[in-house]
């Protein structure tokens, strides 16, 4: 049986920007569903604000953006929010404000109208943003935001992050974007194989490992650079913020 | 409650947008129309054949919504991957069935709600008589099968593999018991013995979806029924509806969703 996570310990402090790397297959997503209540794990503890991940009352201040746009797609972006702001039980008049504010803030107000299966992959993108800023989130784990987005839409998006960010809020994704976690992330987390292989502010993995953050990460994770056959030999490094 | 009613309204607007009940609708009101214009022999009886070809012409539709509708909810729900981000809510997974229970027997009632008024003003200028609490009576029966026939198609969505698999099954099991399971005592009786003895207890354990079929009661014009049995009616098919909920939550809450 392959274990997934093995080991993670991690804490996120409010209104970071929180990055969480790792190569395809070394347990971000899996963190994720464990987090977000999707898988249950095996052995030790997860809390979102001091709440265990399994009671639903979690994910009250929470919200999730998913790497793939997984909407209904014969409602349109403005059912889609609405349905989401019931669930959140936000009264209507203050539903009806918010729709219209964050349709505004990803720039979809011209196709609120339009059921999900007519727009383009940055649109549902967008969509998907929309939706998980409806409830005015304390906390947003995103999952490869920035993912398919041509480079307009990666810099909106992390003029939003940027801003929620300003906002005060806990911003936690995970990203093969090295450039852009280096701009916005306060502290990043690299897993590798199930492990966590380094933890640290940007500015402190960058000095100790004297490069820019791909190469920093590739090192961590043990990719030889000098070789033509990638090696991957375990190395574990935590750093202090 | 308030997660489950926006739960259920989706379902009920997804199926507004389908075109599945349109078509039933417009099949059964072309069939039935053709055959209301139709004079044989001028014979004053066509009525009544005219309201049982009616009659079974819903039934049918009913079954295939029912169990069409509530097969695909939550693989659906699975295979787009919608189900992440609304789990992602605090939003628990027995709500999400409930939602999904309600919405499929809401777009039901909806459905044969509008199959009964077409039905009403048909025979109704065939016959020049409104028996209204017949047809009410009737239609709240009918309403209660298709919300044990709902249940029990959700339970079996989240049991078998593919939703091709649920219709297949589902239907089969539901007519069967519609067209063989009144029969079951009466074949037990007779037989007796232990094959006796498990006829019956099969027949007691299945849900008795032909007490909800009283389509005699308006071909027959016979009176209207005691309002206490129906009341037991709905009772029964209370309590079969929520077990086959709570079997399917078993199902569905340790269900891995990748």
């Amino acid at each position: 049986m392959k274990v997934a996570l093995h080991g993670l310990d991690l804490t996120v402090s409010p209104g970071e920007v929180f990055g969480f790397l790792g190569p395809n297959g070394a347990g971000k997503t899996t963190t994720m569903n464990v987090l977000l209540g999707f898988a249950n794990a095996t052995s030790g503890s997860a809390h979102l604000f001091g709440t265990d991940v399994r009671q639903p009352i979690a994910r009250q201040r929470i919200s999730y953006l998913p790497e793939m746009t997984y909407y209904y797609k014969f409602l349109t972006a403005e059912e889609l929010l609405r349905f989401y702001a019931r669930i959140f039980r936000i009264p209507k008049a203050e539903r009806e404000r918010r729709i219209d504010a964050v349709l505004k803030l990803v720039e979809l107000e011209h196709a609120r109208k339009r059921p999900i299966r007519t727009y383009s992959k940055g649109m549902q993108q967008r969509a998907g943003l929309a939706q998980a800023l409806i409830n005015n989130p304390d906390l947003l784990i995103l999952d490869e935001p920035t993912s398919g987005l041509d480079p307009i839409g990666r810099m909106k998006v992390r003029e939003i992050i940027q801003r929620l960010k300003n906002e005060g809020k806990t911003v936690f994704f995970s990203s093969h974007e090295m450039g852009e976690v280096e701009t916005v992330c306060d502290r990043v987390a690299i897993l590798h194989q199930g492990e966590l292989k380094a933890a640290g502010t940007v500015a402190s993995l960058l000095a100790r490992n004297e490069t820019n953050l791909e190469q920093a990460f590739l090192r961590i994770i043990g990719f030889n650079l000098n070789s033509s056959s990638s090696s991957c030999t375990s190395s574990s490094l935590l750093l202090a913020s | 409650m308030h997660i489950i009613l926006a739960v259920t309204g989706v379902v009920i607007l997804e199926m507004i947008r389908r075109k599945d009940v349109y078509v039933l609708l417009f099949l059964t009101a072309l069939i039935t129309l053709l055959l209301g214009s139709v004079n044989l022999f001028g014979d004053a009886n066509i009525a009544r054949y005219l309201k049982e070809v009616c009659l079974t012409l819903i039934w049918i539709c009913s079954v295939v919504i029912a169990i069409t509708t509530a097969a695909r909810q939550i693989p659906a729900e699975k295979e787009s991957r919608t189900i992440f981000p609304l789990l992602a809510k605090p939003v628990t997974r027995a709500q999400v069935l409930l939602g999904k229970f309600l919405g499929c027997w809401a777009a039901c009632a909806l459905s044969l709600a509008l199959f009964y008024v077409f039905f009403c003003l048909v025979s109704g200028a065939r016959e020049h008589h409104w028996p209204l609490v017949n047809y009410f009576q009737a239609l709240l029966l009918h309403i209660l099968f298709c919300g044990v026939v709902v249940a029990l198609t959700l339970l079996g969505s989240v049991v078998f593999a593919a939703p091709s698999s649920t219709v297949t099954i589902v239907g089969v099991v539901v007519m069967g018991i519609l067209l063989l399971g009144r029969h079951l005592h009466k074949v037990a009786l007779k037989v007796g013995g232990l094959a006796g003895g498990f006829l019956d207890t099969l027949y007691y354990s299945i849900p008795n979806l032909e007490w909800y079929d009283v389509r005699d009661l308006i071909i027959h014009n016979w009176p209207r029924m005691d309002w206490t049995v129906i009341a037991t009616d709905a009772l029964y098919g209370a309590a079969f509806i929520g077990l086959f909920l709570v079997a399917a939550w078993m199902r569905f809450r340790r269900m891995a969703l990748n």
